[in-house]
């Protein structure tokens, strides 16, 4: 397997991020993706996912960003499944951005869902061409025909011949419509626990991530931006900077000052002497404190109604009642690379190399900060050191366009961590308001949930947003507790803090208002909390199935009393076409909890590759941990006050819990799985905290007294 | 600029930095070995650990005067033996996840093996500890550190 060049692709128009967020995939039609390119007979390239040469080279190409899901591997098995190829002798190529190729938006857990037909219909159709050429040039029937591990073989006398030398003929094709896919039964690569194409680059230190791309003549820029948000440049001066060695320019950007040098190391010395006055601008005086207030005023309005049924204001005898309050900080991505890009802006044409979850957005970006059309601008993704959303935004793409079009010269613009710190696109903070009641046979008869917090596609794209499109409501509608009276309702909140998508978004948040709250019905019930839920969830429920299941393998009621300072919490989430279920063990020593075992199960439909499955589940538990018992991010003076590792602390190898993850094996359509183990994680810690302790815990990150 | 002589991966090598330029942006921008990655820049994170004379040593927070008369082995130098169990080791157990951090797992623990070929859990907890992963792989470096010690190297 080799993994070749980016090959510049054509610009048709961009799909950008726009009012429905993280879900906005986009598709350009069928007919448009398999349109020949015709253009070199030697290469036979009936949709833009593939193409093979006239030596059998098959290309595949990815068009989503490989952040460590694993997609580089992933998609293309998609392609070979119903190309019928070897699967090691594929070649794999990361698309530039490009419209032809659909939203290459790689977010909302979407890039096996939305890729699920288009790409086997790709691989499918090539197959289905090479073999028509095959049997033309046989003069026999197709039916007479098959294809396997790259050829196509008469089965009338055992004949076979590669798809190399069918390249000309099938090219010559027209491309088929309505071609049959196989029967899941019949897959022999899907499914398989096929190796990721990109370890050994990665571990032998080879592999250019973005922050590793060097082009000729390529100097280096750090920025300076003003520590409060919505502040500005009052006035810098730069003679101190200037006298530094390496420094070569220092000038205003749209987003503080810029500094030009010829290493990194210069531009982080030159940019930390610069003397910049700023105009701190209208937040610099609102803390965290601030924002906390307006959530707890907004708690006391009924807010707008997503869903409900029956009654929740009626009065049921015998009932007990009860509410509580629960809120969630800022958070924060914190990838391992910060933020980085080359960019290369020459004769009104621009270049980068950008490591991006969100190619098309920074090509238009990029094309609108530097008065240029689209058509101007190459976006090359790179290899990201981890993602989790940060990289949907595009400021770092537009910084370093912006220097290269200044200094007219290719640049490196590397963030600090500290600058990754401090001027991320934070998850939203949130308060829930609670209320329930359970009746004199502990059965539940009223839920109802008022998220508030502020609204993400409100604060960047619609002010004007409709409450029935709020993303606030992500997770807190259509749950399958079949409770008589329930009200789900939303206010949001307006921010001066940048907040954007963090891996699973509003699911990082309502989930666990949620289901610790299910946790705490079920205790005033007197019931264990999994027989409650299952008492609660209708026969057929895949959520239940995935219960059901957690519970078996967790060992849960076997040995149900567990010795003083240990227990177990269970949490259930849905979402992405995906259903999970965790089961949390913890010690709880003093204020400390250690989390010892985590059994998780997923029923994500049929599963390409199991490995990349558990490997989701297993980060996104160790993501789940990091905020739900260390994250925090506080705004103080209108800007963020942690710089580094050492005040966001994120999970260490000795915190990590024994993870097993079990996954449903059955032929669903294929759902999400990058964001769903994030879901069920802090409130099955949480519930686990309180059958140790028996302190409910509804603030994050823990906290115990 | 002054010039420092640095033998890296056993090669004299010379470059031309301001005293006091931490020894990652040396390799990072000077000498292009890129493998050794750039995560906090304070010794936090390990993202960027190589071995100065056999021992993991963060180069973020080296200055290059300090190490001109050290031995400086890189993620590049550990992967001229592309079959070294640890790599080997790696791949089978699917280890990596986005991979940018583990030039930094990888040669913290080579470094760790290479001086107490069977670790306890504390000495392997200890080192391990100190490498930073946003993506959790920390439970496969765990299965595939007790492979390699279990089995001897």
């Amino acid at each position: 397997m080799k993994t070749s060049k980016i090959k510049r692709r054509e610009f048709i128009k961009v799909v950008g991020l726009s009012g429905g967020g993280l879900f906005l995939a986009s598709y350009v039609p069928l007919q448009d993706v398999l349109a020949k390119s015709g253009d070199d007979p030697k290469i036979f390239a009936p949709s833009v996912y593939l193409k093979i040469d006239s030596n059998g080279i098959v290309t595949i190409i990815v068009h989503r960003s490989e952040l460590g899901q694993g997609v580089k591997t992933a998609l293309p098995m998609l392609v070979a499944e119903e190309l019928e190829v070897d699967w090691d002798k594929i070649e794999i190529e990361q698309a530039d951005a490009d419209r032809k190729y659909g939203s290459q938006t790689t977010g909302g857990s979407t890039s096996i869902r939305r890729s699920w037909e288009p790409l086997r219909i790709a691989g499918a159709t090539a197959r289905v061409m090479l073999i028509t050429a095959a049997a033309d040039k046989w003069n026999v029937a197709i039916e007479n025909c098959e294809a396997e591990k790259g050829f196509v073989i008469n089965k009338l006398n055992s004949e076979k011949i590669s798809y190399g030398d069918l390249v000309e003929e099938a090219s010559k094709l027209p491309v088929p419509e309505g071609i049959k896919l196989k029967d899941p039964k019949d897959f022999k690569i899907i499914g398989k626990r096929v190796h990721r194409v990109d370890t050994p680059d990665k571990i032998y230190g080879r592999a250019k991530f973005g922050i590793d791309v060097v082009i000729p003549g390529m100097y280096y820029a750090a920025v300076s931006r003003c520590p409060s948000f919505g502040g500005s440049v009052k006035n810098y001066d730069e003679a101190k900077a200037i006298t530094l060695p390496g420094l070569l320019n220092v000038f205003q950007i749209s987003n503080g000052v810029a500094v030009v040098a010829d290493s990194t190391w210069h531009a982080f010395n030159g940019r930390d002497a610069l003397n910049i006055q700023w105009d701190l601008g209208p937040n610099a005086k609102i803390n965290s404190g601030d924002i906390h207030n307006e959530l707890v005023k907004k708690s006391k309005t009924e807010g707008y109604e997503f869903e409900s049924r029956g009654d929740v204001s009626k009065d049921i005898e015998g009932e007990k009642i009860l509410e509580a309050i629960y809120e969630v900080p800022f958070i924060t991505h914190a990838p391992m690379e910060p933020m980085n890009c080359v960019a290369k802006y020459e004769n009104g044409k621009a270049e980068l190399w950008v490591p991006t979850q969100n190619p098309q957005n920074d090509r238009s970006e990029v094309a609108k900060v530097l008065g240029i059309s689209e058509d101007n601008v190459t976006v090359h993704v790179t290899l990201m050191g981890g993602g989790f959303g940060r990289r949907l935004i595009s400021d770092f793409a537009v910084e370093a366009a912006e220097i290269s079009k200044a200094i007219e010269k290719p640049v490196k613009l590397t963030w600090t961590r500290e600058e990754d710190m401090k001027f991320g696109w934070y998850r939203p903070p949130s308060m829930h308001v609670l209320n329930g009641s359970i009746d004199s046979e502990g059965k539940a008869q009223k839920f109802s949930h008022h998220v508030i917090a502020p609204s993400i596609i409100q604060m960047r794209f619609s002010p004007d947003l409709s409450p029935d499109n709020y993303d606030i409501k992500e997770g807190t509608v259509g749950l399958e507790y079949k409770i008589p009276n329930m009200r789900i309702a939303g206010t949001t909140i307006k921010t001066h803090v940048p907040i954007s998508w963090l891996r699973s978004v509003y699911n990082t948040q309502n989930p666990f208002a949620i289901e610790s709250f299910i946790d705490e019905m079920a205790s005033a019930a007197f019931m264990d909390p999994i027989e409650f839920r299952l008492n609660m969830l209708p026969d057929d429920s895949r959520l239940k199935n995935v219960l059901n299941v957690a519970a078996e393998k967790s060992g849960w009621g076997v040995g149900k009393i567990l010795p003083k300072g240990k227990g177990r919490g269970v949490a259930l989430f849905k979402g992405y076409d995906s259903y999970s279920a965790q089961i949390h063990e913890v010690t709880v020593t003093g204020n400390k909890v250690k989390v010892d075992r985590v059994v998780a199960v997923i029923d994500c439909g049929i599963v390409v590759n199991p490995d990349l499955v558990e490997a989701q589940m297993e980060g996104a538990v160790a993501f789940g941990l990091s905020a739900a018992l260390k994250g925090e991010i506080t705004i103080e003076n209108g800007g963020v006050k942690e710089r580094n590792f050492d005040d966001y602390e994120i999970l260490t190898y000795n915190e990590m819990p024994e993870i097993e993850i079990h996954y449903i094996k059955n032929t669903f359509p294929v759902g999400g799985v990058g964001e769903v183990g994030v879901g069920a994680c802090a409130p099955a810690l949480c519930n686990a905290v309180f059958a140790a302790t028996g302190q409910r815990i509804r603030k994050l990150p823990i906290k115990l007294s | 600029m002054p010039k420092y002589t640095l033998t890296i991966n056993q090669k004299k090598q010379t470059v031309d930095v301001d005293t006091g330029t931490p020894l990652l942006w040396v390799l990072r921008d000077s000498l292009n070995l890129t493998g050794t990655k750039y995560g906090c820049g304070e010794g936090i994170c390990g993202s960027c650990v190589v071995h100065i004379d056999g021992k993991a040593e963060r180069s973020c927070i080296l200055n290059v005067e300090d190490v001109a008369e050290h031995s400086i082995t890189t993620i590049e130098g550990l992967a001229e033996n592309p079959d070294h169990p640890i790599f080997e080791t790696w791949i089978e157990l699917e280890v990596m996840q986005c991979g940018y951090c583990q030039p930094g797992q990888i040669m913290t623990l080579a470094a760790l093996l290479e001086q107490i070929p069977k670790p306890s859990r504390k000495e392997i907890d200890d080192a391990m500890n100190e490498v930073l992963c946003r993506c959790g792989t920390y439970q496969r470096i765990r299965k595939a550190v007790d492979k390699l010690v279990g089995e001897g190297k």
